[in-house]
């Protein structure tokens, strides 16, 4: 069933995981981390936004971004997006003052967040430093769920494109030459009229400080996408039974299978063992047999029907969601549900990945 | 379909909360993270309200299209569509609401020279933070506004975008010093800060990591806006499996079942037991909040079909009235 040597065999010095949120991507990433630092050298593990308890047990502070050591050559770190806004303009500014006036543009703290999805190129340029850091030898990057799951590949087109498009350049024209040129047009009489003169005002200079940035983010932009083309790149698309997640784990796996030509795993987290047809006693022989009060026994009885129910449902389920997967011809890892809290899970996807 | 709990469950019933009050504002938006069942519970929601005599808009936000099966349409507009008695539904789109905006707010003819509209929109949509947002929620508060409906409920953007819409007028009031949007932020805000008139319910399901969310969720709208949070949808509360009373009986029965059958039972009551644990953690970390519990209903098959868990929702929800 669970075939290790896939897990353990990935590709490259970057490992993507990435899924619909709410199927223990995190979880999963850490376990990899985990696994892979038994044998593979010094793992960090980038990750966004994990649940408190599972934080805890990584060793992170909800709000550090700083690389923390977990024990065993495993190391974690937290994608703090707003930080890494302010550390990407400082690097790219054409000199400080610059980069303060930009970071003091009221439009800054909102537009950052809107303009392109910012967690999403934050984590792709995290990912890219790490992958240059020479005190690790694997990165593992729980990707950022976003409302389109795969966002974070398209990223750094879009940071390329953003600077290309027709609206920088239309903000970016000198403010007096757009006055005489464009002041007769309707829609920037329309844009006046709605959002007044200081609000363009501050628009049009954050744009254009915004892009005296450009040529350093273009090119790393271009080198991150890079990145993720290379083979050093491996991805695990992580999905749960559920109608859902099934539909958005094949919408990640169509399009990394266009984009890249790297090896790709499926993992099936929560999956449920086959149910095994067990009578169970009749009430009177285990009265018989216990001394238990027999209208108590009825009661557990009727408690374990209701699981094993529960359980043969969500394992056909889960079966059909193997059957689903089958023809992609991807590692497919199953992971079974572990119904224990999120620190226990990560130990116990990692038993499960590692398990020969 | 959806297959309901079998028979020896003892169905814990749905909460005791009466929702008149909640169905007294004007302005409900119910958020949620993704896959916590946000659009089943804004439809039965409005459903109940329809139900009970309100003329009632059931608003879609993002287009997702999950919204139109529920109410048994092909697919929703912007124009809302009666689809039941009381009932209209429609879903946003920011573009129309600016086109009527312009038609309703700008009296030059202005707008019959725009071709095409669209460039206007990506600019003051795309490039000033907050506008599409405005748009948006603009839309819905000049709803209420006009007293077209008696409730306007609103299936909301997931977690995270809920927050900048409805933070969208005091944003734009803030970096816009003029301009018609400017002005218009004032009325909204009026419309948005009333706990008697709007109020955002999130809807949560019992899961560590929704529940960090959920609680995040509220913290930000209570710090980033005046907009009330007092109600909570608890979604998908499995009842306990058997009494405490059972559970020495329980202890005695496990070495002598099967392994697997004890594996079964031994599982299930883990999970309720975790269900729990997130349940305390979410109760303790968001303050004043009544929460609408609704039980676990049953569970997914492969013909699945949205009606059945709606109706379900829309009893556990109606049962308390």
């Amino acid at each position: 069933m669970t075939d290790d040597s896939r897990m353990i065999d990935v590709h490259g010095r970057c490992i993507l995981v990435c899924g619909p949120g709410g199927v223990g991507k995190t979880s999963v990433s850490a376990a990899i981390g985990k696994v892979l630092a038994t044998s593979r050298g010094r793992i960090v593990v980038l990750t966004i936004d994990p649940a408190k308890r599972l934080a805890r047990s990584l060793g992170l502070s909800i709000s550090g971004n700083e690389v923390v050591e977990v024990g065993g050559g495993l190391h974690a770190t937290m994608l703090d997006a707003e930080a890494g806004w302010d550390d990407l303009v400082r690097r790219y500014a054409p000199n400080a003052e610059a980069a303060e006036r930009l970071l003091r543009n009221p439009l800054y703290q909102n537009i950052t967040s809107r303009f392109v999805n910012s967690h999403d190129y934050i984590a792709m340029e995290r990912l890219y430093e790490l992958s240059n850091d020479p005190a690790f030898d694997i990165v593992v990057v729980d990707t950022p769920p976003s409302r389109n799951a795969l966002d974070f590949l398209d990223a750094p087109n879009r940071m390329s494109e953003f600077f290309g498009g027709r609206l920088v350049r239309w903000l970016t024209i000198p403010y007096r030459n757009r006055l005489i040129g464009l002041a007769s047009r309707p829609f920037f009489q329309i844009a006046d009229r709605l959002l007044g003169a200081r609000f363009l005002g501050d628009i049009s200079e954050f744009f254009v400080l915004l892009q005296t940035l450009e040529e350093g983010f273009v090119e790393r932009a271009q080198r991150v996408r890079a990145l993720l083309d290379s083979s050093d790149c491996h991805y695990v698309v992580v999905t749960s039974p559920g109608k859902d997640s099934v539909r958005e784990a094949d919408y990640l796996l169509d399009r990394i299978a266009l984009k890249t030509s790297q090896r790709t795993t499926v993992v099936i987290n929560r999956t449920m063992p086959c149910p095994v047809d067990a009578s169970a006693p009749s009430v009177a022989e285990l009265v018989s047999i216990t001394g238990c009060d027999g209208e108590s026994v009825s009661r557990v009885l009727s408690a374990v029907q209701v699981a094993r129910h529960t359980q043969s449902r969500r394992y056909e389920e889960h079966a059909a969601v193997r059957r689903h997967f089958d023809p992609r011809g991807t590692g497919i890892l199953e992971v079974p549900d572990m119904a224990v809290d999120a620190v226990a899970v990560v130990d116990g996807i990692a038993r499960s990945l590692s398990a020969g | 379909m959806w297959r309901s709990a079998p028979a020896g469950s003892t169905v814990e019933s749905a909460s005791a909360v009466d929702l008149t009050p909640l169905l007294r504002h004007r302005l409900v938006f119910v958020t949620g993270k993704g896959g916590v069942g946000k659009s089943t519970i804004a439809v039965a929601l409005a459903r109940l309200a329809a139900r009970r005599g309100l003329r009632t808009l059931l608003c879609e936000m993002d287009a997702k299209g999950s919204v139109a099966a529920r109410v048994g349409v092909d697919s929703l507009t912007f124009e809302p569509r009666l689809v039941e008695s009381n009932l209209w539904a429609m879903v946003m789109d920011t573009e129309q609401s600016l086109r009527e905006y312009l038609r309703l707010f700008v009296k030059i003819p202005l707008i019959t020279k725009i071709t095409p509209l669209a460039a206007v929109f990506d600019f003051v949509a795309d490039a000033a933070p907050g506008v599409k947002e405005i748009l948006g929620v603009g839309k819905l508060c000049h709803e209420v506004r006009q007293d077209n409906y008696d409730i306007v409920i609103v299936d909301a953007e997931a977690t995270g975008h809920i927050v900048s819409q409805i933070a969208a007028p005091q944003i734009v009031g803030q970096l816009a010093g003029v301009g018609m949007l400017r002005d218009q932020t004032e009325w909204m805000l009026k419309i948005l800060e009333d706990e008697s008139t709007c109020t955002v319910v999130p809807v949560v399901v019992p899961e560590e990591l929704v529940v960090n969310e959920t609680v995040d969720l509220i913290q930000s709208i209570r710090g980033q806006t005046k907009t009330a949070v007092r109600w909570a949808v608890l979604n998908r509360l499995e009842e306990p499996l058997m009494m405490s009373s059972d559970e020495s009986t329980w202890s005695v029965l496990r070495d002598v079942l099967s392994p697997e059958v004890s594996e079964s039972l031994r599982r299930a009551t883990s999970e309720r037991q975790l269900q729990r644990e997130a349940v305390t953690e979410l109760r303790e970390n968001v303050g004043d909040v009544e929460f609408i519990v609704i039980p676990e209903v049953g569970g997914w098959s492969e013909e699945g079909d949205v009606e059945d868990v709606d109706a379900v929702v829309l009893q556990r929800l109606g049962e308390e009235l």
